[in-house]
Order: structure tokens, then sequence, then C-alpha cells
């Protein structure tokens, strides 16, 4: 139990402070990848609440292709990082007083009795949490599954039709056009007179 | 020990940091849209927590779309960001008032 107390903070701080990195800092980049380190460490402490299933998805989904995304873009993009940054120590004190606010009135009322849950039993070894969430989601929530697959077409489809771009010079086959060519199209047959 | 409200606090605390981080970095759209992100990482904290606490998988489900239609919405987002850029050599959110609205 002390072990699993030791655990939590020590994520729970390293959460906490890389969170406030990444709104602070001046770099671009470096917000990215301390968002990055804020997902890897909630991920462990998904761990420590027996979801290992989304914690593992949330490194490989988060950290592995979102994250990854926005470096992408962070970086193709050239940014005026001054012109960025202007108004930012303008607006530090309004920022803060209400992040800080806001978590404060949450604390006080999460501090009730009624969220003071004791921590369940732990789970057998052999439980897999993978096994049981794949069970749930292919019986009782499989049309929300496939609506969500449906989704993440759909995100496909438009982000590629958003950023696709027609270059104008580049000479490319039409396959259709190839098809449906007809013989008359191509041969003419021309009766002269020998000579 | 540590009980439902520990996680619940941590939650909280990092749902302020992103409206902390909306109110601090409001030019760049980038940072807006990683703050947002931070924002859908604490909802996510509360409902493992939840689901740990209460012995009740449900909750994990709805993490993972959760998961699914902010993937869907990071990926959007940046296309959109990307042709943004692409148009008006700019992703200052000061700059973009040709609404007029």
């Amino acid at each position: 139990m002390l072990i699993q107390t030791a655990v939590f903070y020590f994520f729970a701080g390293i959460l906490v402070l890389s969170a406030l990195a990444m709104i602070t800092v001046r770099n671009p980049v470096h917000a990215v990848l301390f968002l990055v380190l804020a997902f890897f460490t909630s991920a462990a402490i998904w761990l420590l609440l027996e979801a290992e299933f989304l914690g593992i998805t949330l490194v490989l989904v988060y950290v592995g292709a979102v994250m990854v995304l926005f470096l992408f873009v962070v970086m193709m993009l050239d940014i005026n990082l001054a012109k960025m940054r202007a108004g930012f120590a303008r607006h530090l004190p309004v920022g803060l007083v209400v992040g800080a606010v806001m978590a404060a009135e949450m604390i006080v009322i999460l501090n009730t009795p009624a969220f003071d849950l004791a921590r369940p039993r732990l789970k057998a070894a052999d439980y897999s949490n993978t096994r049981e969430l794949g069970e749930l989601l292919f019986t009782e929530y499989v049309y929300p599954f496939e609506i969500a697959g449906v989704i993440l077409l759909v995100a496909i489809v438009a982000a590629i039709t958003l950023t696709l771009r027609k270059r104008v010079r580049t000479r490319s086959q039409s396959p259709a056009r190839q098809v449906n060519v007809d013989r008359k199209d191509r041969v003419r047959l021309v009766s002269m007179d020998s000579e | 020990m540590i009980t439902l409200t520990h996680f619940l606090a941590l939650g909280a605390i990092l749902f302020s940091l992103g409206v902390a981080g909306i109110f601090l970095n409001r030019k760049n759209v980038i940072l807006l849209l990683m703050a947002i992100e931070l924002m859908l990482l604490a909802v996510n904290m509360n409902f493992v927590a939840f689901s740990h606490y209460l012995d009740d998988l449900a909750g994990q489900v709805f993490v993972f779309f959760i998961l699914t239609v902010s993937a869907a919405e990071a990926a959007i987002g940046l296309a959109i960001l990307v042709v943004l850029y692409r148009v008006r050599q700019t992703i200052n959110v000061q700059d973009l008032e040709s609404l007029k609205g």
C-alpha cells in the first residue's frame, strides 16, 4: 500500500510539472515534448488503476501517432515565435488565477466524503483487463464500436481532402481514359488508290 | 492509502492547467489544440479512476471512445491548420479576422 502511494505521488508530480511546463515553455516543439511526457506519465497512473489496455493504448495511439502528428505540424510551419509570445506576460496573472481558482473549487467539492471510496481489492494475477474490455466491446458496445470506426474513416477522408494539393504541371496516367479507349479512336483506315 | 479523491484531484488540476494554457497561449492555434488534449486527458483520468473504484468496466469503454474521437479531432484540426497556414501564411489567432464576427 505504501509503495502504491509513493508511486502515485511520484507520477502525479511528474504529470503536473510536465503539464505546467507545456503551457509555459517558449518553444512549441518543447511544449509538444512535455505533452508527450504528460501522456506517458498518465499511462503509468492508469496502469496503477488496473487499466492496462488503455494505458498501453494511450502510449501507442497518443504518443505514437497523435503527438508525432503535432510534432510534424509544429516543425513544418514557420512560426514567428516572438509575435506569438506577445501578451504572454499580460495574460499570465489572469490565466494562473482562473486556473488556481478552478482547481481549488473542484478539489474542495471532491473532498466530500461521498468520493472517499476505499480502494477496491486488487484483481487476481491472471485477470486480463484486455480480455474483459474486448468482451464488452464486441458484445454490448458493438454498435458504438463500429460508429467509432466510421468516425475514424471520416477523419481520414476529411484530413486527406483538406490537405491534398493538385499539382498543375505533373504528368500522370489516367487509368479511366486508358480503359475506355476504343479502337476507332486510335486507328483510322484510309482507302486510297495504289500508286 | 490513496482514495478516489486523489485521482479526481489530479484530474481537476490537469483540467485547470489546460484552461490556464488556453488563457496563456491564446495566439498560437497549435498550443490551443494541445491544451484541449490536456483537458481531454484530465477527463479520461476521471473516467478511469471511477471505473476502477466502482469496479465497472463501462468507464474504460467510454475512455476508449473518447480517445478515438479526440484522435479524429486532432487529425482534422491539424489538417485545417495546415490549409490555413498555406492560405494565410500565419496561424496567429489575432490575424484570423476576415469573418468580422
